[in-house]
């Protein structure tokens, strides 16, 4: 599935919550299922820090695309980044590169993206678009 | 004793939503809520007589220096200082602590010692640290125990004739703790050393008399006691501040200027380059008249209340562990519950309308210390209520329910 279509799903799935509430819980569980990173990951170099929590991510190439995996000491922020790396993680280093995250507005999280917290999802998306600016340069 | 619902009407903040819940305001360490009184203070002086101070011939700028001045007298009487130009406005406690951190880079030498406690806030150790590597002073930690409270006998020993300067402050912002300062202050000086005490949580809470205490440096920020923020003070011994060279540079603070030399203008003036935050100044001035008007002893007592009943009902969610437990302490709670992360408590206790903080209240060394990541930190003031407790309780019982 291409980028645009995940998060096309991940909106849908949440336009089901009525309240915060059910939302909330859906990211609690959705950090709960998170894939682990690998321990030995877990290194300053992969850490986005944050005043609030910390969150390691670590990103590989298999074949022609990058695959993320991620944690954090927070449910919710791992929530969070479970959601971005369902919606960037299998794909093509440049099409993570193109891919707009507009979906982020529409699934009502927008108390997380402040840009001055330092883990929120921008800071999230900066790091995973590094990434991939970062294995493009590679594979060119 | 206070009446909580009339005071409550005096702060138009308190009357609104967040996230469709009725606010809960438990942040007050981060700073408190403003009553009407200091706003209508605020609109007065922009509609009235907004100029600029101390070089105007005209009526405004008269106006204005005047009730600037009133307002350091103002602050002079609250902390009992002996000369009005003791007090010297600045933009806040850590302003306030880095004009005292530079100017003794002129007074230290290289082996001097300054002593920091271990529950000190970031503005209370960088600007020292600061002055260690300028100065080749060396700084030691004054230990805590797991209590949260000072080892004051570890101290004592730390204490020689090396030592030139101690820093602490009245109240911990992330664990409440009020420290025996009278005693620091003594030893101190017993071993001609000189303190300042970082005064920021405690000014809300509490009347500290400069002249009792006999402290060479006390600061105090508006924002946590009813004022704007931007503004605060820094009380200085007049021949402390006399020893100190200023710390900026510019306007109001010469006497005279040439190009071959510049003389520097008396206290409090000497450390006041710029225009200063002349609106903040005054309404700091006003909210110690609201605060006054209260009474400081009813507001310790309620405070008081509010915090034994906060502490009992917590504790009886499982698994919550609070963090800074001293004997004597402030309306200060930080707890955390095994296996969760404060800040997912914290985020879901925003949702329920519960303004907490949660984090390492910069004051990362006190979160070492217990090896925490840090904490939910709720802090009460005069305004909230018992039913607020209430509220935060039933919350972070929901929180946990979700979490878990």
């Amino acid at each position: 599935m291409q980028i645009k279509e995940i998060q096309e799903e991940i909106v849908d799935e949440f336009s089901m919550f009525d309240d915060w509430m059910q939302r909330y819980e859906y990211m609690i569980d959705l950090g709960k299922s998170l894939p682990l990173i690998n321990d030995t990951y877990k290194t300053e170099d992969n850490i986005i820090k944050g005043c609030q929590s910390k969150v390691w991510v670590h990103a590989e190439l298999e074949e022609d695309k990058l695959v993320f995996t991620a944690d954090s000491d927070a449910i919710i922020t791992k929530g969070i980044i479970a959601i971005l790396i369902r919606a960037f993680s299998n794909q093509k280093p440049q099409d993570i590169i193109d891919a707009d995250t507009d979906f982020i507005d529409e699934i009502g999280l927008k108390e997380h993206l402040s840009p001055t917290r330092a883990n929120g999802l921008v800071s999230m998306i900066k790091q995973l678009k590094l990434y991939a600016v970062a294995y493009q340069t590679q594979l060119n | 004793m206070i009446d909580v619902t009339k005071i409550r009407q005096d702060f138009p903040i308190l009357n609104r939503e967040v996230n469709g819940k009725p606010l809960v305001y438990l942040d007050n360490a981060a700073t408190s809520q403003t009553p009407q009184q200091v706003i209508d203070v605020i609109v007065d002086y922009y509609q009235n007589y907004n100029a600029n101070i101390h070089r105007g011939v005209h009526a405004l700028s008269q106006e204005a220096t005047d009730k600037y001045e009133v307002a350091r007298q103002k602050i002079q009487e609250h902390f009992n200082a002996k000369n009005s130009y003791e007090i010297i406005f600045t933009s806040g406690t850590t302003h306030s602590i880095n004009i005292v951190a530079n100017g003794f880079t002129t007074l230290l030498e290289k082996g001097d010692e300054i002593l920091v406690s271990a529950m000190e806030h970031h503005s209370n150790i960088v600007p020292w640290q600061m002055l260690a590597e300028k100065t080749g002073a060396v700084l030691k930690v004054i230990p805590m125990n797991l209590e949260g409270e000072l080892k004051i006998d570890v101290y004592e020993e730390l204490l020689s004739d090396r030592t030139k300067l101690v820093f602490c402050n009245h109240i911990s912002n992330a664990l409440g703790t009020i420290n025996p300062i009278e005693q620091i202050i003594d030893k101190a000086h017993e071993a001609g050393a000189a303190v300042l005490i970082d005064g920021a949580q405690a000014a809300p809470h509490v009347k500290a008399d400069m002249q009792k205490l006999d402290v060479d440096f006390y600061t105090a920020s508006a924002h946590k006691m009813c004022g704007p923020t931007g503004v605060g003070m820094l009380f200085g011994k007049e021949e402390w501040l006399n020893k100190l060279p200023p710390y900026q540079g510019g306007g109001e603070m010469i006497a005279e200027v040439t190009f071959e030399k510049t003389t520097y203008a008396d206290l409090p003036h000497k450390f006041e380059a710029g225009t200063p935050n002349i609106c903040g100044g005054i309404a700091f001035g006003a909210a110690l008249d609201y605060m006054n008007g209260i009474g400081f002893d009813a507001i310790a007592e309620y405070e008081h209340q509010l915090l034994e009943y906060a502490t009992q009902e917590l504790l009886k969610i499982e698994g919550l562990k609070i963090y800074g437990t001293a004997k004597n302490k402030t309306s200060v709670i930080s707890f955390n519950i095994e296996g969760l992360h404060p800040y997912d408590i914290g985020s879901i206790l925003d949702k329920l309308g519960i303004a907490v903080r949660t984090g390492h209240h910069c004051a990362q060394p006190i979160m070492d210390f217990y090896k925490i990541p840090g904490t939910v930190r709720a802090s009460f003031s005069f305004y909230n209520t018992m039913s607020e407790v209430d509220d935060l309780v039933a919350a972070v019982v929901r929180a946990k329910g979700m979490l878990e």
